[in-house]
């Protein structure tokens, strides 16, 4: 794809991330609270937590956290290069980022009930 | 060596010519090279060959670069290279845009230096080293290439936005100490196509070929507005 070759730098990656993670989390949202309202029936509500037992729907819930830990630690890189002076560490904080949502997404999976 | 596959956008649709390739040839070289023996019909830009009046720029291989100073042996894929206009700029004819929108735009960021209250005959007294200045003096040396304009999807997505360069150029002027009107030149980068509709992807600050920072300099740029705004100032 040489038409998008000028987008190929760490900032722009960590923009994209940026964006997909959050329309992701925005599209959970109103599925999260769906489920949630399940709560006040309460047969409904056990048979979903059964479900969500499964092993894939526990990966799932570990990249849903790590989508959660990378919009999250964007969002302080972003306000962090927006409200404090201009620092050439840029590169460093996308990587920690990326990391904190890796990191979040390993120790969900090591959490999780085997 | 072999020599250069070079395909060139000709308005509707790319024209592939052999270039022989030579030791240090630049991608303008390859283009006059192009224009001279092959087809003097190709129209592009550039004068000064040496990287300091910005009207060469063209899109190289995908990446936006002022050709007088890119080596073809740095950018070209397989002796191949891809040559087109800067994008976000109307085509003129093949490789050269209309820059004019762009360099509109610098006057409506308020790019122009205000002078202070005339009757002032002192010279004024600019500690090179302090901060202001600092600031205002890694941003003045831009020579309006557009390539920051080219390299930016904001611009792409909304064609009022002011773009990098005329943002940095506003920059220079909020921190210049003789600049008499500071709160005007932030009021006029405040609005929607102003410093904030920057999404910092930081295309501009990666492809400047003089290493300026557009994205720090419109960084620097919301927060004094919002400081401004705090102040009771806008």
């Amino acid at each position: 794809m040489r038409a998008a070759a000028h987008r190929n730098h760490p900032a722009w990656w960590a923009f994209l991330a940026h964006r997909l993670s959050g329309l992701a989390l925005a599209l959970f949202l109103p599925a999260h609270f769906l489920v949630l309202a399940t709560a006040v029936e309460e047969a409904s509500f056990d048979a979903f937590v059964a479900w969500t037992d499964r092993p894939l729907v526990k990966l799932a819930e570990a990249v849903l956290v790590g989508l959660l830990a990378l919009h999250m630690a964007g969002g302080l890189r972003l306000l962090a290069l927006e409200f404090l002076p201009w620092s050439d560490t840029q590169k460093t904080r996308i990587a920690l980022a990326f990391g904190a949502g890796f990191a979040a997404v390993l120790l969900t999976l090591l959490m999780a009930r085997p | 060596m072999a020599d250069l596959v070079v395909n060139v956008w000709r308005g509707e649709g790319f024209e592939t010519f052999r270039v022989p390739f030579l030791e240090s040839q630049t991608v303008l070289d390859v283009v006059t090279w192009i224009q001279r023996h092959l087809d003097p019909t190709l129209s592009y830009r550039f004068a000064c060959r040496v990287g300091m009046c910005g009207s060469c720029a063209m899109t190289v291989n995908g990446v936006p670069r002022w050709t007088c100073r890119t080596h073809v042996s740095k950018v070209a894929k397989d002796g191949r290279l891809e040559i087109r206009p800067l994008r976000n700029m109307p085509v003129i004819k093949d490789l050269a845009v209309d820059m004019a929108g762009f360099f509109d735009k610098w006057q409506e960021a308020g790019g122009r230096f205000v002078p202070t209250r005339p009757g002032v005959l002192e010279f004024a007294r600019v500690d090179p080293e302090n901060p202001e200045r600092r600031q205002a003096s890694a941003g003045i040396e831009c020579i309006g290439c557009g390539v920051c304009y080219s390299a930016c999807d904001v611009v792409a997505a909304n064609p009022d936005y002011l773009g990098p360069a005329a943002l940095n150029r506003a920059w220079t002027l909020v921190n210049d100490a003789r600049d008499g009107d500071r709160i005007g030149h932030l009021a006029a980068v405040a609005d929607d196509a102003g410093c904030h509709a920057c999404h910092s992807q930081g295309s501009c600050a990666r492809h400047c070929p003089n290493h300026l920072n557009p994205t720090g300099a419109i960084a620097g740029l919301k927060r004094e507005v919002f400081r401004a705004l705090l102040k009771g100032d806008l």
